[in-house]
């Protein structure tokens, strides 16, 4: 077997090679070199490594590129999300170092962790069959599981490790069952191969399709799959908060999207009416439960539920048009969350950080700009135009009306209000309210993280083209 | 074609000017005063600008005008403005009374006066971007985008309960409008385009038709406010500061009306000829019912809100009986309305300014202290009357004629509204200004400063201008109401000769 025979290219998985390298070379340089500053220098060539790999990535030959006999892909969705999922890794990391800075910490194992993770999602977004894609989701998933616990002394973020542990350890259960099932009825682990079998939807398809949407549905934390979130979100420190709510969301919901539309574009009524089903529960609850939550953490967890149902009705519609709704939609949903995160993250009295809601209190006299950025987040985040959310949902939504799902857009849409009403809670909080008291000054890497995403938030309307264009074209590669 | 985009610089103006109150920074007295001078002189260069519009508008012809047109979102969306005759009035009259808000605001607003001024420039380019939007998508973003600084303004500068009144005037205006959204998406994919001139001549299919009117009709029922889903009005009325009062009962509402005229009818005229009796029978309701409980309010600013939720009424009354005569009455009525309830919450401020209360029961007597207010207040509320030689008289009376060949049993129990204002207009107006100033915590009320005057007698010319000569906005309108109603007619009989061919 020659290394460059056709099968084996190893050109497309270039930039994961390069990352998994790395991330061992950061590996060994943290376990020998030891002692001061260890930490610090681990996270930031981290950080550099995740741009390299985003470069190499882009630098990649255009169009579509396959390996591993056809189980691996790189095609424009692939590309992408990986972009997207870097950044948000990326993000993360820079959010992270405060928390890594802290003396009775210093975990250089955090930022490899998150690297690996970060690996396990870009083999994830570019699987092309079953095997490929169990490994990326357990490269994922484990690296995520040991991360939530990285406060090893708080009892709260041990038990959001082991919680997402055990619970994850289930839907893996229930994904690989539903694989073995689509692998006995169909002969095969090949998307492509599995989509030229499945022309009508036999039982045991659908039986195996159901397993395998609902370990999908848990990595995305779509309801009835969505325990997990807001326990291990309000346990794991914040800045792990932040990387649960943006990148590995990225890869569930690439994987979520490639599965349905390339391996069963035979069943479309099938799960469909799943993912309507899944899309209106996670909206509905994703709206309703945040109204009654009092910890800023376990609001954005349920925040993120609902927002997940809003990407899954661009899905449901099963069309270019809705897959596109979906990349944008994520894309937007990653800039806004991490914008969000960085202002919980700054959240902070007297070294202690605080995560009450009412913590934020009148924070619009006593930090101007941060509360503006962090009101027109929340705009963003209820779907209120001119923002960056509202074209979220215009493409989603936009989608399942072409596709007739008129039940499910009424339905989102009147969700949305309903979400409408607890960013406002907040929003009142910071400007009809008296101040709760000094926050301290926002570090810069906080403060460069919400400018950007601030930024990118407010004037999107202005020159919306370049994201759409790219999300058409990265749908387009899909079908 | 004019040689520079006239309509985008009156639409960001003001953000502009919002920018320049941002850079100057500080809290001090100093900073303040900045604010507020920047800001006035924002509002009036817009208001300048506009008048350009006025000028180089061509009456004579029903096409959009000053039309610009640019690249924006994916294919048939795009950055399209343009105003034809039912559209200037409306931007002239936001651009007209927003340097009033500002002066309105001079003294009652002493906190955080660098936002209040931001939110209220924010909030005037997105009024005149609603009016001059010719693109759905980009008429939805501004449409919606007002509640943003609408939300704050009320929030942050209103009375005691302000966040109940912020909260459901954000929450009832948002579930109106998603519902629109939706329709919006739909005729997106009937046409291949949100642009507006092109759906205008679009047919569209009968079914489309009457679920998206009712998907139109829930966003701008809850705006105008049509009774029953009014209630949000004198709430979000009486917390919200004065000139947050003026600009919804004046702006804020005729967007409703405004909706009406250029969505509904002219894109489903089908649907909107059958609910034609609802709209009707809701606008009876809204003018008799709402007049009652007008007749019952303590408070003077919950009133008038009222009383407007009446006016409206007359409004959709005459849009919906789609003649001539009602459709400029309703255009007509809209912008005297903007004057006149806009110039009665100024009014109500210049009281509440000095004594901080809106109990009708806490006045009386007024004319004796204050004999310039008590001859303002006089003519608009003779003006809410609908006394002839007012300019609210015109717009009643155009409306009430129009509706009147389509629907008689409707004019006539609209006609009844038109005694109830009366009722309770001067009512109001004796309990406040007439009798003995028996109380003692009037005894020292001030009659009107320079500034308040200053504030309130453009608004009594105009007034009283309209009410005798009101050919400049109807000429100004004529051409595309005519060219609305003729289209609408058309497709109704269109319909109705095929059904008697079958």
């Amino acid at each position: 077997m020659s290394f460059s025979s056709a099968g084996y290219q190893l050109l497309p998985v270039l930039p994961e090679l390069v990352l998994a390298v790395g991330a061992m070379a950061l590996l060994m340089l943290g376990a020998y070199r030891g002692g001061e500053g260890t930490t610090k220098i681990v996270t930031g060539l981290a950080v550099v490594l995740l741009v390299v790999t985003g470069a190499l990535e882009l630098m990649l030959p255009a169009g579509k590129l396959t390996t591993f006999g056809g189980s691996f892909v790189v095609d424009d969705f692939a590309r992408f999300l990986k972009i997207l999922a870097i950044i948000g890794s990326a993000v993360t990391l820079i959010l992270s170092t405060e928390f890594l800075s802290d003396p009775s910490r210093r975990i250089f194992e955090y930022s490899i962790l998150v690297l690996l993770s970060t690996l396990g999602m870009m083999v994830l977004i570019s699987a092309a069959d079953l095997i490929m894609l169990y490994l990326g989701l357990e490269l994922m998933s484990l690296a995520l599981y040991v991360v939530a616990a990285s406060n090893r002394d708080n009892a709260k973020s041990t038990e959001a490790g082991l919680k997402y542990f055990v619970l994850g350890a289930l839907s893996s259960g229930m994904l690989l069952y539903g694989a073995s099932l689509i692998y006995g009825f169909t002969g095969t682990v090949d998307f492509a191969g599995i989509a030229a079998a499945v022309k009508t939807g036999s039982v045991g398809i659908v039986f195996g399709l159901v397993f395998l949407l609902a370990g999908l549905c848990f990595k995305v934390s779509a309801v009835p799959f969505h325990m997990w979130t807001p326990d291990v979100y309000e346990g794991a420190p914040t800045p792990v908060t932040a990387f649960f709510a943006s990148a590995p969301k990225v890869a569930a919901l690439a994987v979520f999207t490639r599965v349905t539309l390339t391996a069963f574009p035979g069943i479309v009524p099938q799960w469909q009416q799943i993912l309507v089903f899944v899309a209106i529960a996670s909206m509905a609850l994703g709206s309703f439960a945040a109204i009654g939550q009092k910890n800023i953490k376990r609001l954005m967890a349920y925040s993120s539920i609902g927002h997940m149902g809003f990407a899954l009705v661009g899905l449901a519609s099963g069309t270019v048009e809705g897959a596109q709704g979906v990349l944008v939609y994520i894309a937007i949903y990653v800039a806004m969350t991490l914008g969000s995160f960085a202002v919980i993250l700054t959240m902070k009295r007297n070294g202690q950080a605080v995560e009450q809601i009412s913590d934020f209190a009148g924070l619009s006299r006593t930090n101007p700009m941060l509360a503006f950025f962090f009101a027109m987040l929340l705009f963003s985040l209820a779907g209120i135009p001119p923002l960056a959310g509202f074209f979220a949902k215009w493409y989603v939504f936009v989608a399942a009306i072409k596709a007739g799902l008129f039940t499910l857009a009424v339905i989102g849409v009147l969700t949305s209000v309903v979400g409408a009403f607890y960013y406002l809670t907040i929003i009142k909080l910071m400007y009809f309210d008296e101040p709760a008291g000094q926050v301290e000054p926002m570090r810069i890497e906080l403060r460069t993280v919400l400018a950007v995403a601030g930024i990118f938030n407010i004037f999107f309307f202005v020159y919306p083209g370049p994201l759409v264009s790219v999300a058409t074209a990265a749908a387009k590669s899909l079908f | 074609m004019t040689t520079w985009p006239i309509l985008s610089v009156v639409t960001f103006l003001p953000v502009l000017g919002a920018l320049v109150v941002y850079l100057s920074r500080g809290d001090d007295e100093a900073a303040q005063r900045n604010a507020r001078w920047i800001a006035l002189w924002t509002t009036l260069v817009t208001f300048a600008v506009s008048l350009i519009l006025v000028w180089r508008f061509d009456a004579a012809s029903a096409e959009f005008q000053f039309v610009e047109k640019a690249n924006w979102l994916a294919s048939g969306i795009s950055y399209h403005m343009g105003v034809d005759g039912i559209s200037l009035p409306f931007v002239i009259l936001t651009t007209a009374l927003m340097p009033l808000c500002i002066i309105a605001s001079w003294k009652s607003v002493t906190n955080r006066v660098r936002e209040y001024m931001m939110a209220f420039l924010f909030l005037e380019t997105l009024m005149v971007g609603t009016f001059s939007a010719l693109d759905l998508v980009l008429f939805y973003l501004f449409f919606e985008g007002g509640l943003i600084p609408m939300f704050l303004i009320i929030g942050v500068w209103g009375g005691p309960r302000r966040v109940y009144a912020s909260f459901k005037f954000f929450l009832y205006t948002l579930l109106g409008s998603v519902l629109m959204l939706l329709a919006i998406m739909a005729l997106y994919w009937n046409a291949g385009t949100t642009d507006i001139p092109t759906l205008m001549q679009t047919a569209v299919p009968r079914g489309l038709q009457t679920w998206a009117w009712l998907a139109f009709f829930a966003s701008f029922a809850v705006k105008m406010p049509m009774w029953p889903v009014h209630t949000w009005l004198p709430d979000a009325h009486v917390e919200a500061p004065t000139a947050g009062s003026v600009i919804l009962a004046a702006i804020l509402l005729k967007m409703g009306g405004y909706g009406f005229l250029r969505f509904s009818l002219p894109m489903f005229p089908l649907a909107s000829h059958d609910f034609a009796p609802l709209i009707f029978s809701l606008s009876v309701i809204a003018i008799v019912y709402t007049s009652l409980v007008a007749l019952m309010q303590e408070d003077i600013k919950k009133l008038i809100a009222y009383s407007s939720v009446a006016h409206m009424g007359f409004v959709t009354m005459g849009i919906f009986a789609a003649t001539t005569q009602g459709v400029a009455g309703g255009v007509f009525q809209m912008v005297s309305h903007g004057i006149v309830s806009g110039a009665l919450f100024l009014c109500v401020g210049i009281v509440y300014d000095r004594m901080h209360t809106r109990e009708i029961a806490a006045y009386g007597g007024l004319v004796n202290r204050m004999p310039l207010y008590a001859l303002v207040f006089m003519v608009f509320t003779m003006a809410n009357v609908g006394l002839p030689g007012t300019s609210g008289f015109v717009g009643e009376f155009m409306t009430l004629l129009g509706t009147f060949k389509v629907s008689i049993p409707t004019a006539t129990f609209a006609t009844l509204g038109v005694i109830l204002s009366a009722g309770y207009a001067l009512w109001l107006y004796r309990k406040v200004v007439f009798g003995a100033l028996t109380k003692p915590s009037l005894a020292s009320i001030k009659d009107l400063t320079p500034r308040e005057s200053l504030t309130l007698f453009p608004l009594v010319a105009l007034t009283i201008l309209f009410g005798v000569y009101p050919k400049p906005v109807l000429d100004m309108s004529a051409a595309s109401v005519q060219q609305l109603v003729n289209n609408y007619n058309a497709a109704v009989t269109a319909v109705k000769a095929a059904a008697l061919i079958q």
